[in-house]
């Protein structure tokens, strides 16, 4: 019982955003939000990356994602016409945006880089 | 020390590492990039035995395969190589480690066009990935830059979305697979435009996205013609910065040459797939050298030889 609630814990560091929950979600803190889609090849392949970074960063930035196929509306508010797409949010205004997909290593220089 | 280590995640890299584990030898393969160029296709029909999958899901089963032998994997891309006694010194992300032979299956980078405002608007209607973002572009006008087959299939898929889907190439006709190109020239809301090059991204009213490209020839009567996004599809550049570290010999277009077993001319150091300099950059060739360079790899080990 005691592995499931474990696991059940490592699920939820990436938390799902949607447009009820995202304004309350991102407005206080460093908070990064992966914008993806589930077409979308690169998108996926980073996802891996940023649940494993999710957790190194824990407790310094928050890690969220937001679907963009079932959330256009978020999507559209945030201009966003290419993914993978990450935002950096400090205190609920946008102060970075990385799009593509990187490497791991990469990926960590441009958060250090957000959030120094 | 590793027997063999593999350096990239595609069709070439997957394909030498399933063969070269089923030859017993020890294998890694570092992949930075799981299906390498394939991901970005949103749809793969000429897979012999496969009708239709998208490349993303091609990479990941070709990944699956691999490891279903136990084979060892790292998320990694490699900085470095170097020759030392028996072998070669790799600086990945992760570390270094050591190995008897490497083959390169690097692939190759999306292409750009190098005009003014490419770099400016891109994700801001520029994209290279139409199978990423072509659903961001519902009911607008959109044109792909290029004549490929890669092209082709992406006007495709955009159309699907969008309302309008102008191909804009240099040439005067597409080089696309026979079946894409009149899947194109049949579709009614794809126009071609040939001969025609882009040579500008201008923003639009409001200066924060893309809004209009020039041409260097009039069409309908004007320099310039009013787009929401582009796609650029104009090919690729190889990945050769590790075979070059290497002394590795390149032909003139920045491929690598190699022999028909896919040697290059470093003993102990193979190439396949998009990094080399053949003519067919295609997922099946590529995974078709990939097998070659193993095969080669494990003749230079010295190992038993499976070529029955």
């Amino acid at each position: 019982m005691r592995v499931l609630i474990i696991k059940h814990e490592v699920e939820e560091m990436v938390l799902e955003l949607n447009a009820d929950n995202f304004e309350k979600e991102t407005s206080e803190g460093w908070v990064l939000v992966d914008f993806w889609a589930p077409w979308c090849g690169p998108c996926k392949r980073m996802g891996p990356v940023f649940e494993e970074l999710s957790e190194e960063y824990s407790g310094k930035v928050k890690f969220a994602k937001v679907n963009t196929e079932d959330n256009s509306d978020v999507a559209g508010e945030h201009d966003i016409s290419g993914i993978p797409c990450l935002i950096m949010f400090k205190d609920g205004e946008e102060v970075d945006r990385f799009v593509g997909a990187f490497p791991k290593d990469s990926l960590k220089e441009k958060i250090d880089g957000a959030i120094k | 020390m590793y027997d063999v280590v593999i350096i990239g995640g595609g069709p070439a890299g997957l394909s030498a590492a399933i063969y070269s584990i089923r030859f017993n030898l020890k294998t890694l393969v570092f992949a930075a990039e799981i299906g390498g160029l394939i991901a970005k296709s949103h749809l793969v029909e000429n897979w012999p035995g496969i009708k239709a999958i998208s490349g993303y899901d091609l990479g990941v089963q070709l990944e699956e395969h691999y490891k279903s032998f136990n084979g060892e994997l790292k998320y990694e891309q490699v900085k470095e190589i170097k020759k030392i006694d028996g072998g070669f010194k790799l600086t990945a992300d992760g570390g270094e480690i050591e190995t008897k032979t490497v083959i390169i299956a690097t692939g190759s980078d999306v292409r750009k066009l190098g005009i003014p405002g490419e770099k400016e608007f891109y994700s801001k209607g520029v994209s290279y990935c139409a199978t990423c973002d072509a659903a961001f572009f519902k009911e607008k006008t959109v044109a792909i830059i290029g004549g490929s087959d890669s092209a082709a299939t992406e006007a495709l898929l955009l159309a699907k979305y969008a309302k309008k889907v102008y191909i804009i190439y240099r040439k005067d006709k597409l080089r696309a697979e026979p079946i894409n190109r009149q899947r194109v020239e049949k579709h009614e809301k794809i126009e071609l435009i040939y001969n025609t090059n882009i040579t500008e991204v201008k923003a639009n009213e409001e200066g924060k996205k893309v809004g209009s490209v020039v041409l260097d020839k009039e069409y309908n009567n004007s320099n310039e013609l009013p787009l929401d996004g582009i796609f650029i599809a104009i090919g690729h550049i190889p990945n050769n910065y590790l075979p070059i570290e290497l002394g590795v010999e390149l032909a003139k277009n920045g491929r690598v040459n190699v022999d028909s077993g896919c040697r290059t001319n470093v003993k102990g150091i193979f190439a396949a797939g998009d990094i080399t300099n053949q003519d067919y950059d295609q997922a099946i060739t590529a995974a078709a050298d990939g097998v070659k360079a193993a095969f080669s790899a494990n003749e230079h080990l010295g190992h038993e030889s499976f070529n029955y």
